[in-house]
């Protein structure tokens, strides 16, 4: 306990502080979901008109069904590529080029999302040009955009992952005959399976978060949620757009818990 | 550490892996330079491929852009310094919290981040527009009469920065913190140091690479940040992001939008060399 007594005794303060400011505006998005005049900003008593309302918005509810596709088709995709740069940055040591490989899974993290979407599009222009393909940009180019951009996070759990984990595993697999191929499938998948299911959320949420890199290479077919969510929102506030922020926010706290209680109790399990 | 592997194994993994990463990052920037040396025209897609670096001498002639450029590097530090200034306490009162309680709290800084961003960003419009729940509370408690002008401004983009990027300068922090030696503070004040100074003479030289990190993790996409000078930001002040993107949807203007987007890359390629070194000596 004397570590207690040395800290700077405002800390705790800071920190209920930091947390006041982070949750405020949430919870009050969440409170006026359920407000029931038109005013999002001025409570008329309770009611839930919004949230059947929404239910009844056939355009929002088409533009989350294409959201979801997307986010797990895209999160799946991230998860494949993901699992194998992670398990050659932690695993397979020095090799070729491998500062380079490290700097291009960097960069789609940190890269503004602007230029990220533009230089998706221009992909998939220029290969529209030369192969006919993508005329339209519809799910499978959204996704496909979106794995890009999310293989980088999965990658980025996986390799932490694997730091933390003995290699012994998976050089007993290989010193008993196993194909190095066999190894990475019997041995390391199964071990990293819980990295892999949040390194999978993650991308999850990501993609069905996006705005920007969507409305890039989406053509007029494609309105993924958020691009329906941003063109409403630039029209006004909308009670309607609290009530889906009320699921959105729940279905994701949700999801990042379950996210996070895999983690830890592969922690505890492996420690 | 490293497993005997052969030269072909490691091929099995790198090669996909290396190929993935070569067609969905590099070669689409390496497109986005190509445009920018293109010229714009009526077609579909509306531009030809060219030679030319007129779309860059445009840019560096006109204001409009290179102001854009200057205005986003300002906003982003001044914001990604609010940042370090909320994100360090709150770091290092995590760090220093019962162990039992740090997973609950981190949870807690990063949940926010898991939510939609937009959605942050909707929920300040709510809180800060004339009609919105920070002028009704302040004109309900007799302190204003006429509503405060805190959106479509610059307080507003900082403020919108700084709520949005806040969880990814406290996790950085809170790993240098976390792994740092408490003994080293102790002793620090057995040799009669007071808290103060054992903070700035101890703590927080030890913590210069969480620091570090923090801040290139904010201020590299914040400074070309498009949604939250959009929806919270004014006229006035122009940012790139923005720009950019009006750029490409209104204007239709490809290659300038591109040679935009390669100029903002390149500014930002010293940033991200040091984050990446910082990643892999952290590693």
């Amino acid at each position: 306990m004397t570590r207690a007594r040395s800290t700077l005794s405002w800390l705790p303060a800071a920190l209920a502080a930091g947390f006041v400011f982070l949750y405020l505006p949430i919870v009050l998005l969440v409170l006026f979901s359920f407000n029931e005049s038109r005013l999002v900003t001025v409570w008329a008593g309770f009611s839930t008109r919004w949230y059947g309302e929404l239910l009844g918005n056939e355009r929002m509810l088409a533009a989350a069904a294409l959201s979801l596709g997307v986010a797990a088709t895209a999160a799946t995709l991230a998860g494949m590529a993901g699992t194998l740069a992670g398990y050659a940055l932690a695993r397979l040591g020095a090799f070729a080029l491998r500062p380079l490989f490290a700097l291009l899974l960097l960069v789609p993290m940190v890269l503004p999302e602007v230029i990220l979407g533009l230089s998706m599009l221009m992909t998939f222009s220029a290969l529209d040009r030369l192969i006919g393909w993508p005329a339209e940009r519809g799910f499978l180019v959204v996704a496909l955009a979106h794995a890009t951009y999310g293989t980088a996070f999965v990658a980025l759990i996986v390799e932490a992952r694997l730091r933390g984990m003995d290699p012994a595993l998976e050089e007993a697999a290989l010193d008993l005959g196993a194909s190095p191929a066999r190894a990475f499938w019997r041995v390391s998948v199964p071990l990293l399976a819980p990295a892999i299911a949040s390194g999978w959320l993650l991308a999850f949420t990501l993609s069905l978060d996006d705005l920007v890199v969507a409305s890039f290479v989406a053509g007029p077919g494609a309105t993924t949620l958020p691009m329906l969510v941003y063109s409403s929102v630039r029209l006004g506030l909308s009670p309607q757009i609290n009530a889906l922020a009320t699921i959105l926010v729940f279905a994701i706290a949700m999801l990042a818990f379950v996210s996070v209680r895999i983690d830890a109790r592969v922690r505890r399990l492996s420690t | 550490m490293t497993a005997p592997w052969a030269a072909r194994t490691r091929a099995m993994f790198v090669g996909p892996a290396f190929a993935w990463l070569g067609l969905t990052v590099a070669a689409p920037l390496g497109l986005v330079f190509a445009v920018s040396l293109g010229e714009a025209t009526q077609g579909a897609p509306p531009f030809e491929w060219g030679f030319s670096t007129a779309n860059y001498a445009l840019i560096f002639a006109d204001d409009l852009y290179w102001g854009a450029f200057l205005n986003a590097a300002r906003i982003a530090g001044t914001a990604t310094l609010i940042c370090l200034a909320i994100g360090y306490p709150m770091a290092l009162a995590i760090a220093r919290a019962a162990p039992s309680r740090r997973a609950i709290l981190l949870f807690l800084v990063v949940l926010p981040f898991w939510t939609s961003f937009l959605i942050r960003v909707y929920a300040w419009m709510a809180m800060l527009r004339p009609t919105g729940l920070v002028n009704g509370a302040l004109q309900g408690m007799g302190l204003i009469d006429e509503p405060l002008g805190l959106i479509a401004n610059e307080f507003a983009v900082h403020l919108g920065i700084v709520y949005a990027y806040l969880p990814f300068m406290v996790l950085p922090l809170y790993a240098t913190l976390e792994r740092m030696d408490p003994a080293l503070v102790e002793a620090a004040h057995d040799l009669g140091a007071s808290r103060t100074r054992a903070f700035w003479r101890v703590t927080f030289p030890l913590s210069l690479p969480g620091v570090a990190a923090g801040c290139l993790l904010v201020f590299i996409p914040a400074s070309g940040e498009f949604v939250i000078p959009d929806l919270l930001g004014g006229p006035d002040t122009p940012m790139i992001g923005r720009v950019l993107w009006l750029e490409f949807f209104q204007n239709r203007d490809w290659p300038v939008a591109c040679a935009l987007a390669t100029t903002l890359a390149a500014l930002l390629a010293v940033p991200i060399l040091i984050a990446d070194r910082l990643r892999a000596r952290a590693a």
